[in-house]
């Protein structure tokens, strides 16, 4: 802990001295303070994507900087940050590794680009939120609006919060909630065995598992609690032999990306006789992973799947992204977090990210999938959620996945208040511009 | 119990014997060239991502001996027209070179096939799990079964040539008295050029199986190729029967120790010995044996150099 804060420390006095030498030559220093003009002008707003682009999770980063490219070529063809105003995204690749992404948020300052995406990987998303709070204290005419899409350690909109950062996906407290509360009902749960990677959003999961199952379902056996390394592990085998071992009839994984089509792949070589509850089923190659194997055993809590009827939300981009780049689309938070930012521009009228900052608190709208609301409090999007199972294509449920003759169908939808928990976040806010 | 553990096991044996499927090339071309091929997990890389590219176009079978065959080419080319010229400055530059290339090796790969994983499957004749084993209430997976076969028919196919046909008693002669080799008329640097092709097909059918039994992504060999150094100092370098050792040796390691709930607060415990929760070290020995697995080869390692530096079977002493 203490490291990681150093680490951050050194960055962010090293973006200190960068900044101001930019602020200095009289590189980045735009109108910002003053009265808004009248609307906003036409103009390019850059956000650079920083996740990772190579090494073990480079599919699925690279996967969603597609759907964030496309999603931007979308929503600019609609203008929804107002007449001229277009989203270009700038691609940053962090590894997943904390250190790395300081490096590349370093990049982004130099290059002037205010506002930031991240989603894979808490780790990163903690690198970040300290950094760039402390860089935004010490360089305020650059402050940078970091627009979280996927990282959902609770820490980042509780004892972590930052006034800069903005969650776009369910945190796991919601996560979990949702999920315990579908497991309270069926008997059949009795040995869980709780899997995670070994750094914060892994960890979370298994403490508030054990926590709201506890209250939810005291009978309910922990049957293990494994934490491995991040990205690290090729073989699950020896981790399912253990789980049948531990006789468990009930896994519960924050796994994603290849720690989870992988840990999937080898229960099926294994013929593991176990319902699976995940977050990131639905995320790329896990789908395929998957297979017939785990029909009605494997199920996901998700803000969105492709056949939840009758509405069927997203389904016009999914199959429109389907066909440009033969990959699922599923991320919907690439939507609402462009969507949110594009409020924030219209009703801050600028892109100076203090405005914008102030001016996404609050928002709400209603979004395909439901009504969504930026929590002004801890900067969490409030959405609905779902747990869908997977099954066989047929009937309402029609929509296929990575052409494997299967796909999601809804189980429980939980409305957005329902949804919704509670949050200790006591935010420090700058000044509010005149 | 007994099942699990047994099942615990089969899956640490087939993992070792694919270590020793790489550990076999890089030991055979270290004890008969002196050279560290740094490339060798690239190579097995490769092997991975050419048998990936051939079952795409003529099923896996094809693959399975296409992929060695072309990792044996490349390998002569490389020792002819590369390692061979470096030679004469020695080892160091070898080493590098060998270095270098397993970058060039590496970045090509991502070049072609890209930077994520490709969709290498297990070919569908063996998919599930093996039959009699299942009887005695062990799932094992018939690909591992297959794997195991491969790695085991590999071990006895070199045995058998390094032992008993006339090229294995040059290349034996060639390891220890190169020049008198040389007296006697037999081309000893073809012999090398053979060696260091056979190795890298050898890495490239560890690739060929290991790539659908795991993942087939760049990052493979980086992940195998520290492991495999691990294999070969343990065993004793140029020792093949103390890579077989320490392959396997290594692979129930992993196995085992991936799971494992032991701790020293839970062995102190059990010896009627508990410790106390606010104590300076308990957050340091409540860390299970499976929160440290990764660290358990390089452990072994540091060990071996220190109690027995020349590995458990090297006859070496430097």
């Amino acid at each position: 802990m203490s490291r990681r804060q150093a680490i951050a420390w050194v960055a962010a006095a090293t973006f200190a001295a960068v900044g101001s030498t930019a602020f200095a030559q009289g590189k980045a220093a735009p109108a910002a303070k003053g009265a808004p003009p009248p609307a906003v002008a036409a103009q390019t707003v850059k956000i650079a994507y920083v996740d990772p682009l190579s090494g073990p999770f480079a599919g699925v980063g690279t996967n969603l900087l597609r759907h964030f490219q496309f999603m931007s070529e979308q929503l600019n063809a609609q203008q929804v940050a107002g007449p001229g105003v277009k989203f270009e995204i700038v691609p940053f690749d962090n590894k997943a590794s904390p250190q790395e992404t300081l490096t590349q948020l370093k990049q982004v300052i130099d290059q002037g680009i205010r506002y930031v995406v991240q989603g894979q990987g808490s780790g990163a998303a903690l690198a970040l939120i300290d950094a760039i709070e402390k860089h935004n204290e010490r360089n305020p005419d650059q402050a940078i609006v970091f627009l979280n899409f996927a990282a959902v350690d609770p820490d980042l909109t509780n004892s972590k919060c930052s006034f800069w950062h903005f969650r776009f996906d369910a945190n796991t407290d919601m996560k979990m909630e949702a999920l315990t509360t579908f497991i309270k009902d069926r008997p059949e749960v009795k040995n869980v065995f709780l899997i995670n990677q070994n750094y914060s959003h892994g960890q979370q999961v298994s403490r508030v598992a054990k926590d709201l199952l506890g209250k939810k379902r005291p009978d309910v056996k922990i049957a293990g609690d494994d934490l491995h390394p991040l990205g690290q592990v090729r073989d699950f085998s020896p981790y399912i032999a253990k789980m049948r071992a531990a006789n468990a009839d009930t896994v519960i994984t924050g796994n994603w990306g290849p720690d989870l089509a992988l840990l999937v792949r080898a229960a099926r070589d294994a013929g593991l006789n176990a319902n699976f509850y995940t977050y990131y089923a639905g995320v790329l190659g896990t789908p395929t992973a998957i297979g017939a194997a785990g029909e009605n055993r494997m199920r996901q809590v998700s803000y969105w799947h492709p056949n939840i009827a009758p509405s069927y939300p997203y389904e016009q981009v999914a199959q429109d992204f389907k066909k440009r780049f033969n990959e699922e689309w599923y991320a919907v938070s690439t939507y609402t977090s462009l969507m949110t930012l594009a409020e924030g521009i219209k009703r801050a009228k600028s892109t100076d990210p203090l405005r914008v900052a102030y001016a996404m608190e609050g928002v709400k709208m209603s979004a395909p999938h439901g009504e969504i609301e930026m929590r002004a409090t801890d900067h969490q999007l409030l959405q609905p959620l779902w747990i869908s199972s997977w099954t066989k294509v047929g009937g309402p449920n029609k929509h296929d996945v990575e052409k494997t003759g299967y796909t999601w169908k809804t189980e429980a939808a939980y409305p957005t208040y329902v949804a919704s928990q509670p949050t200790s976040c006591q935010m420090k806010r700058p000044a509010r511009p005149q | 119990m007994l099942e699990a553990t047994l099942s615990q096991a089969l899956y640490g044996v087939s993992y070792g014997l694919l270590l020793f499927m790489l550990a076999a090339g890089l030991t055979l071309i270290f004890s008969m060239m002196g050279v560290l091929n740094f490339a060798h997990a690239s190579f097995y890389m490769l092997g991975a991502y050419i048998a990936y590219q051939f079952s795409t176009w003529f099923g896996f079978w094809i693959a399975l001996g296409a992929a060695p065959l072309m990792l044996f080419i490349l390998g002569v080319l490389v020792e002819r027209w590369g390692l061979r010229r470096v030679h004469k400055w020695g080892h160091v530059p070898e080493l590098l070179f060998t270095f270098g290339l397993s970058y060039i090796i590496v970045e090509l790969a991502q070049v072609i096939w890209g930077r994520a994983a490709v969709p290498y499957r297990v070919p569908s004749e063996l998919d599930g799990p093996v039959a009699w084993l299942q009887a005695l209430g062990i799932t094992f997976p018939q690909y591992r079964m297959f794997m195991m076969a491969v790695a085991v028919g590999m071990l006895v196919a070199i045995w058998l040539l390094l032992t008993r046909t006339r090229i294995g008693l040059v290349i034996q002669a060639a390891l220890t008295h190169p020049q008198q080799v040389e007296a006697l008329g037999h081309n000893v640097p073809r012999v090398f050029m053979l060696v260091f092709g056979g190795g890298s097909a050898l890495a490239g059918l560890a690739g060929v199986v290991g790539g659908n039994a795991f993942v087939t992504e760049p990052a493979m060999a980086g992940t195998v190729g520290a492991i495999v150094f691990v294999v070969i100092v343990v065993g004793g370098m140029g020792s093949l029967a103390g890579a077989f050792i320490a392959a396997l040796l290594i692979g129930l390691l992993e196995s085992f120790g991936k799971v494992s709930d032991l701790s020293v607060v839970k062995l102190l415990a059990s010896l009627g010995m508990p410790l106390a929760p606010d104590s300076t070290l308990y957050p340091v020995l409540t860390l299970t044996l499976s929160q440290v697995a990764p660290v358990l080869p390089y452990l072994v390692l540091v060990l071996i150099l220190i109690v027995r530096p020349k590995g458990l079977l090297g006859t070496r002493e430097d």
